[in-house]
């Protein structure tokens, strides 16, 4: 297992040298890179034909499955898309974050087969007792609700396998500082990596403080739970999970901006901060989802949505500026300096990560953020709570940031890590534009019925007898975005596993570059570390974020008091 | 270098349009939190989650009852085709006075007529699963469960039918569990 150093330098120590970056890769991790973005992958592609059912399902005009298999196959859309696929690829970020850039080698390749091999036969065997039928309870199944035993079994060998592979990430950054594998301080992306691992070991503890006395009571061993304390508990798991995306998400954000423009960070000392506050105030996120729930009090609401004082909500805030504002100075110093946005229109546009980046932060931002602080706003909830308005909100944060951002990534990890160049660069060009445009859609279709009281996880509305004709327009906008982003992710999945295939090998020399902005003559690489006036249309950016932020806000207040007074 | 560890001294505080960003991010999220104890408090709509545990037999005893003292006729299903909504008791709560609604597989019972401009101690409790109470068209949503007597104090201000649509999921009748409340 393991040499005696774990430094990559040190002769003897199974890696090679990146042809294109230079960086030393540990040949182990590369292999569990490897394993894990392929899994995911395949989940990925598995969760989207089930979206594609079920978007051709709710668009009620065409209303393709029947009930029983609506209800099954939004199960199963749930935890592969949710649980699994984003589980496998942030393993794999995460082995990455801890050798490459500290120049270290993955702890132990055994503790990463367990992992793997734990995570892998317990999705199987969730996605085994969902499509047999014995499981149609959707992803949270609230108690009373019952599936079969190996549902719960399942998940819980997904979690325990995630965390001994959040054990390799942590036991490789412990031996890589012991051994001075590198000196100085980590890079803000196994920083931010880090932090995401802190939030998942928090995450998944409550995933089997839920799970296990859930899985023993479906066996007939135990009594059954509490329903309002499953709720607490299983969301502590649930969104508390969508964090650990969020992380990681950011970091891929500061990593892609990074290798495409050379942008940094505009404030180290400000950004670690922002991941900290992740780490302090997003633990009781849960009571999101409990807002409008019986026995929890309105003291406990209040306090716990804000998490105290939105703290974790200006973590974003940051991230979101910095982001836009690192790569505003990468290009300025290159010499694109006309006006306040003429950096934009030089941005390489066609590069497809860097498309990606952009598009996922502006859609987890504009979309994502400012619906998920005024969703789970305690009396706004009143209004929102298990309406499509709910899945509206966390497609553009999930799929349309942290899915599309993956994406993004994978576009270098499958020339870095498998060393082929990819197939189809033309589709690929354009296939962030199809899959962000696509889930745009979808999330405006979901949060607009929503709003007309459309209720999210519901096979028909038609029964009901109180939807109008605008309601089954949005619905028809929902199932076009959802058809659309279905492509993009047809086309992401088969290019990926094309190229494995038949992408042009790539040994010992750079890989083709999707395009990064030359420097102009007369630029010069850090003219600008000291200007802090320099991120002048970021500023402007931002503020009409703000200002979107508080009218939606303000919107939604309004939209509140013309309902019937409640206490 | 976001690749690279860093070496040099990365402690700085934050300046410039960093400094100001933060500034206006940080009252921003000053705002949002004071708005919630702010409506608490002057605002009309609050979901104080007052609950009681009730088992489900006894929950069940307590609406028999107020339909049995209360019932005022019978209502029939005469617009929509909905097969597990054919019609239900007609119940008529005093002002002021406890209304029951009982939440089960696949049904809301039974039909309230309410006054507006009175206020109703509203009762929610399951029989089974967890079901979600969502008023219609004035899409006002709470959560029901099982051994909780969820009491909603509500004051109808519109008048008309209003339909009760069920979302949280609840089986395979679930997009066919409604209910009725008329405000008159």
């Amino acid at each position: 297992m393991a040499s005696s150093s774990h430094n990559l330098a040190a002769p003897g120590t199974p890696g090679r040298v990146c042809g294109t970056t230079g960086l030393h890769v540990c040949l182990d991790a590369q292999r569990f890179i490897k394993l894990n973005a392929v899994v995911g992958i395949v989940f990925l592609l598995l969760g989207g034909i089930a979206a594609l059912g079920l978007a051709l399902t709710r668009w009620q005009t065409v209303h393709l499955l029947p009930a029983e298999w609506f209800y099954r196959i939004l199960t199963f859309h749930g935890l592969n898309m949710l649980i699994f696929w984003i589980l496998f690829f942030e393993i794999a970020i995460l082995y990455f974050a801890c050798t490459t850039p500290l120049n270290a080698r993955l702890y132990s390749r055994k503790i990463a087969w367990v992992s793997f091999l734990m995570m892998l036969v317990g999705a199987v065997m969730t996605d085994t007792v969902i499509i047999g039928g014995k499981a149609d309870v959707m992803m949270t199944s609230y108690l009373p609700l019952l599936a079969h035993p190996g549902f719960y079994l399942g998940i819980i060998l997904v979690a325990v396998g995630t965390l001994i592979g959040v054990f390799n990430f942590f036991a490789t950054l412990y031996v890589a500082k012991r051994d001075g594998a590198y000196t100085g301080s980590v890079p803000i992306v196994t920083f931010g990596a880090t932090a995401a691992a802190i939030i998942a070991v928090v995450t998944l503890l409550h995933g089997a403080i839920v799970m296990i006395p859930t899985f023993t009571y479906s066996m007939g061993w135990t009594s059954q739970p509490d329903p309002e304390w499953y709720r607490l508990i299983w969301w502590g798991l649930g969104h508390q999970s969508q964090q650990v995306n969020v992380c990681a998400m950011v970091s891929v954000w500061y990593l892609l901006s990074h290798i495409v423009l050379g942008a940094r960070p505009i404030n180290e000392a400000v950004c670690r901060t922002a991941f900290v506050l992740y780490i302090l105030f997003i633990n009781l996120a849960s009571a999101h989802h409990l807002l409008v729930d019986p026995g929890v009090g309105a003291t406990w609401k209040i306090w716990n949505t804000s998490y105290a004082m939105y703290l974790a909500v200006l973590a974003s805030m940051i991230h979101g500026f910095t982001v836009p504002a690192g790569v505003e100075i990468a290009m300025r110093e290159k010499g694109y300096t006309s006006g306040i946005f003429g950096w934009v229109t030089a941005l390489p546009w066609r590069n497809p990560a860097f498309s990606a980046t952009v598009l996922s932060v502006v859609i987890f931002g504009f979309l994502g953020g400012i619906t998920g602080v005024t969703l789970g706003t305690q009396q706004i909830n009143i209004i929102a709570h298990n309406t499509l308005r709910i899945p509206g909100h966390f497609h553009v944060t999930v799929v349309g940031g942290t899915t599309l951002a993956f994406m993004g990534l994978a576009y270098y990890v499958v020339p870095l890590i498998f060393q082929r160049d990819f197939i189809g660069r033309g589709w690929a060009r354009a296939q962030p534009w199809i899959f962000g445009g696509g889930i745009t859609m979808l999330s405006l279709g979901m949060s607009f019925a929503g709003s007309m009281g459309v209720s999210r996880r519901s096979w028909d509305i038609d029964a009901q007898g109180v939807y109008g004709p605008a309601a089954h327009l949005w619905l028809g906008v929902l199932g076009i975005g959802g058809v659309l982003a279905f492509t993009g992710l047809l086309i992401f999945a088969l290019l990926c596993v094309g190229t494995l295939f038949f992408g042009a090998k790539i040994q010992d020399r750079a890989m083709t570059d999707w395009g990064t902005p030359p420097a102009l003559a007369g630029s010069q690489a850090g003219s600008l570390a000291h200007d802090h006036y320099a991120t002048k249309g970021t500023m402007a950016l931002s503020l009409v974020f703000l200002a979107c932020f508080a009218i939606y806000y303000f919107a939604n207040w309004k939209a509140l008091a013309d309902v019937w007074p409640v206490r | 270098m976001s690749l690279r560890p860093l070496t040099s001294p990365w402690f700085h505080g934050p300046a410039g349009h960093e400094k100001i960003w933060l500034g206006c991010a940080l009252l921003w999220c000053f705002v949002m939190s004071l708005m919630m104890p702010y409506w608490h408090f002057r605002g009309k709509q609050n979901s104080t989650g007052e609950a009681y545990t009730v088992a489900p037999v006894a929950y069940l005893a307590r609406a028999e009852a107020f339909v049995k003292s209360n019932r005022v006729g019978t209502w029939k299903n005469q617009a929509s085709n909905n097969p597990l909504l054919t019609e239900l008791p007609l119940v008529e709560p005093a002002p002021g006075g406890d209304a029951y609604l009982v939440a089960r597989m696949w049904q809301w019972y039974p039909a309230l007529r309410l006054h507006v401009g009175e206020t109703y101690r509203l009762h929610l409790s399951s029989l089974d699963l967890q079901h979600g109470f969502s008023l219609q068209p004035l899409n006002m949503n709470f959560q029901v469960i099982p051994g909780y007597d969820h009491v909603l104090t509500i004051t109808p201000t519109s008048r008309g039918e209003f339909t009760i649509v069920c979302n949280e999921f609840c089986g395979m009748g679930h997009h066919l569990m409604s209910g009725k409340i008329f405000v008159e």
